[in-house]
């Protein structure tokens, strides 16, 4: 006789531990430590900060070993924590040109005041796989050019400024202030400002397949690196309360400026354009599809036809959040059981008439058993 | 159970209640229409019900009684996870009965038993945009119920008449709340539809994803859309509960062999329960 | 908004102007679209407005129809009340029900005016539906009757215009339009692409509507055949201004612009 099912409570319970069991995985293994996925698996550490729109890369490691290096369940790890953070308020605006570089390209001149400074990168590395990393490697030791002065250098964007030649950016002065998706819904059209923050938190998969499409012609916006840099920058913050500013330390950020198909009009000098792309840590692809990105939303604004995909605003906005989208997809897993069987019901009504209407009984026959 | 001190009660910090509670007093004076919310990010994912959530945490009091069901059960394990939740952050009681619950947070269906004045329904919701499948675009929706322009809606159910000979929708059936705005249910079956109408209780509905909240006050006018000679019908139910013998309630099909074999039990199980206890000395 | 029956033709005709547009001008940017355009049409008459890609007849029929605001310049409309309105000064809710019941608005590409995944008597029956038709059964057979009154034959009323023909979509295009008995229809291009033989039957269509029902048109065309054919006035339109104006067979038989000889004596080449 059926039994109604009854122990979701207790096999949850034997899930979770089962989790527990399966993260730390071989016992004779020694365990991951945090600091290990802190320094050495740092470009998942910044892919979670930036995602997960807090800039903590100690909790970030954490993060990333409570979910068994799933970085989408690490960036949900982090903003389920970002929730429950007070908020005091927002930075004075990070200065990107007075960074403290530590990698800075420019595609767009072969030499300009800084140099260029390639840094830590896979860029021109041999994608052959290593098998001397399979064992502990005494640390490399990279020479440096000069053991002296922080790199320090004007930005590409503000050289061609300079000249008239690239279009400046809107005023930061405080007004109208600068929005917040997590504390207002995003309503739509929605300006630049609203945008470029659901990118920054955006998933890189999905911006870079975008990026990507604008470049194969899906809203071809002419791209050049006109810069890329990585290094440190202050974040100050003026509480009211004391009205100076106080440094709260230093982040380690990507900026990417991109400089895009020029533009004029009756009463404007034809410029190029831009597409920008910040994240925290060291996050290129991410802020260089950001950038792309950016820039072909911007089609509207610029008076360009908006056809492709990247350059539809509510459709790249509305899918760019990996958290939102994989709650959604995974969803499914639920039950809907209930729906199901309205449908089920639905439709072995339809079918029933089918049947009538084509002929009951020569349908039947041929049918054979009937599932009923 | 106790709540757990490092969080503030049901998790949310005040002001985050407060803004929700804004938007839901806000949907409670424009029955079915949408109030979008700041939803924020819960330790759930999107589309487990933190719409739902969040709206309970802002409604929660220390004295509340807590149900969760989903798919009309307690038993079912997000319902359980959810329950559990409110047990550590708000330590409130929770029940699985539907007549001592005060609050009654739900995916999926309403519970048989009559609902009353002294309770709350929040309906976790997936796609609160009735129109949405019709035209993906949100200001052209949010124009659309501005101007009550729903000739589209109709005309999804004429192609469903003219296709199938039936409207072919079965569950999230829309309905026009008050006579102005069209609204989703949620994807209740259509059998449910009828409970929402003229209901005692306060029914509150929760979309986190999609950030909006919508409400029904108690006693209001809900009619699902239908055609003059094609008017609504709920899901005709011939089977009874093989448990309780309830007819009329709305059964789970469960396959119990390879062969075809199956049984239909009560979705409700609260429901069923109640009715085999009642029945036993 | 709630209306559950519309009205027909009005039982006395008048006089007043149904539509009346006043120094019209748009501009995009530096790009001079449309340049202090007046005009008048009556209950029942049917205008051409006619010229050569980029004249501005597009634009202003967008302006026309309010689906796209000017820089300057007014219109007003004698609605069925007989109450003449300033159409800016309405609220847009107003306006969207102007578009769906009292007027009509073909597309050239019938695409743009159909919706193309849902059935024939699914597109009539929208407008019906959108004022208030409740019951299915009244729907459709007054979407079948349209479909008959533009020749679609009565079996294709379930299927979707994507199995159409291009004349096919423009007639229910038609259809979908008249069902609420408009009084203005306005017309872009509305034989553009189509087959000599298939515009022909078209314009009959359309002829017989405007003769039944005292349809009052504005037809948007560079085919003066085609104003020939439908229209009683005809407004030349060169670089977003009207050059010339008057009734059809004048303008065609005797124009007087230079402009306006060199676009008629060029139907004589083709």
């Amino acid at each position: 006789m059926y039994v109604a099912v009854k122990g979701g409570e207790a096999a949850i319970g034997a899930a979770h531990e089962l989790l527990a069991k399966e993260r730390r995985g071989a016992l004779d293994v020694p365990e991951l430590t945090t600091a290990q996925i802190r320094e050495q698996l740092a470009l998942a550490v910044n892919r979670v900060m930036c995602e997960g729109s807090v800039y903590d890369p100690d909790l970030a490691a954490l993060a990333i070993k409570q979910a068994r290096g799933d970085l989408i369940e690490a960036i949900f790890l982090l903003r389920a924590y970002r929730t429950t953070l007070p908020r005091f308020g927002a930075s004075v605006a990070i200065d990107t040109s007075s960074m403290q570089i530590r990698r800075r390209i420019s595609a767009t001149f072969k030499d300009l005041p800084g140099g260029q400074v390639l840094g830590p990168t896979f860029d021109f590395t041999h994608r052959l796989l290593d098998p001397q990393l399979a064992e502990a490697a005494p640390a490399a030791s990279p020479q440096r050019a000069d053991p002296g002065d922080d790199i320090r250098a004007a930005r590409v964007t503000a050289l061609l400024g300079g000249q008239g030649l690239i279009e400046a950016n809107a005023k930061a002065d405080g007004e109208p202030p600068v929005g917040d998706l997590t504390r207002d819904p995003i309503a739509f059209p929605a300006d630049r400002d609203l945008r470029l923050q659901a990118l920054a938190r955006g998933d890189e998969g999905f911006l870079l397949a975008l990026g990507y499409s604008t470049q194969r012609g899906y809203g071809r916006t002419h791209p050049f690196a006109g810069e890329i840099r990585m290094g440190e920058v202050e974040v100050v913050f003026k509480p009211d309360e004391l009205g100076f500013e106080v440094s709260l330390g230093v982040i380690t950020i990507t900026e990417c400026e991109m400089v895009n198909q020029f533009k004029g009009s009756a009463d404007k000098a034809p410029q190029f354009t831009r597409g920008y792309g910040l994240t925290f840590g060291h996050s290129e692809r991410k802020a260089m599809s950001m950038a792309l990105v950016d820039r072909a939303l911007r089609a509207r604004e610029l008076g360009e036809e908006a056809v492709a995909p990247a350059q539809d605003e509510e459709f790249v906005l509305s899918h760019c959040d990996s958290v939102q989208a994989t709650g959604f997809v995974e969803h499914l897993k639920l039950p809907h059981y209930v729906d199901f069987q309205a449908e089920l019901t639905l439709l072995r009504q339809l079918r029933s008439e089918w049947d009538e209407a084509r002929g009951g009984e020569a349908a039947a026959s041929s049918r054979g058993e009937a599932a009923e | 159970m106790t709540a757990d001190p490092a969080y503030n009660f049901a998790y949310l910090d005040e002001q985050t209640k407060r803004m929700i509670r804004r938007a839901i007093l806000k949907a409670i004076a424009i029955p079915g229409y949408q109030v979008p919310f700041a939803s924020r990010e819960m330790p759930m994912p999107y589309g487990w019900g933190t719409g739902g959530m969040q709206v309970t945490a802002a409604v929660l009091g220390a004295n509340d009684v807590l149900k969760v069901i989903d798919q009309g059960a307690d038993d079912t394990t997000n319902a359980v996870s959810i329950r559990k939740f409110f047990a550590k952050t708000a330590g409130v009681a929770t029940t699985t009965r539907t007549r001592e619950a005060t609050i009654i947070q739900t995916r999926h269906r309403i519970p048989e038993e009559q609902l009353t004045q002294e309770q709350i329904l929040v309906y976790q919701v997936p796609i609160p945009e009735p129109l949405r499948f019709l035209e993906p675009r949100e200001p052209e929706t949010r124009r659309m119920h501005a101007l009550e322009d729903y000739g589209l809606m109709h005309v999804k159910l004429y192609e469903d008449i003219a296709r199938h000979g039936h409207i072919a929708t079965t569950y999230a059936y829309p309905v026009k709340v008050d006579d102005r705005y069209v609204m989703d249910p949620s994807p209740t079956p259509k059998f449910d539809n009828p409970k929402m109408d003229n209901c005692p209780a306060l029914q509150l509905f929760g979309a986190g994803r999609e950030k909006r909240i919508y409400a029904l006050p108690p006693y209001t006018r809900v009619v699902s859309l239908d055609f003059e000679d094609h008017p609504f019908e709920p899901t005709p139910i011939t089977a009874k509960c093989e448990l309780c013998g309830a007819d009329r309630v709305f059964l789970d099909e469960i396959v119990t062999d390879d062969r075809g074999g199956r049984m239909f039990v009560c979705s409700d199980t609260d429901h069923c329960e109640s009715r085999r206890s009642r029945v036993l000395p | 908004m709630k209306a559950l029956h519309f009205e027909g033709q009005p039982l006395v005709s008048d006089d007043r102007p149904l539509l009346r547009a006043m120094g019209l001008s748009k501009h995009f940017g530096a790009r001079v679209a449309c340049q202090d355009v007046s005009l008048d049409v009556h209950e029942g008459e049917v205008v051409a407005v006619v010229g050569e890609s980029g004249s501005g007849k597009s634009t202003l029929l967008a302006l026309l129809s309010t689906q796209q605001l000017p820089s300057t310049g007014s219109i007003s409309y004698r609605m069925r009340d007989g109450v003449t309105r300033d159409l800016f000064r309405l609220t847009e809710a107003d306006r969207r029900h102007l578009l769906r019941t009292d007027w009509g608005f073909v597309h050239q590409d019938p695409r743009l005016g159909l919706r193309m995944g849902v059935s024939a008597g699914g597109n009539v029956g929208e407008r019906l539906m959108a004022i208030g038709w409740r019951h299915y059964g009244n729907i459709r057979a007054e979407a079948q009757a349209w479909l008959e009154r533009v020749e679609i034959e009565n079996d294709r009323i379930d299927d979707r215009p994507d199995t159409f023909s291009g004349g096919m979509r423009q007639r229910l295009q038609i259809a979908k339009n008249m069902v609420t008995h408009p009084r203005l229809v306005f017309m872009d291009e509305p034989t553009g692409g189509l087959d000599v033989s298939v515009q022909a039957r078209l314009l009959d269509l359309i002829r017989g509507f405007v003769s039944d029902r005292g349809l009052a048109a504005v037809i948007v065309t560079h085919d003066l055949a085609v104003a020939r054919l439908l229209c009683d006035r005809i407004l030349v339109m060169r670089q977003g201004r009207i050059i010339e104006s008057g009734l059809a067979d004048q303008v065609l038989d005797d124009p007087r612009e230079p402009y306006t000889q060199l676009l008629v004596s060029s139907i004589l080449q083709t």
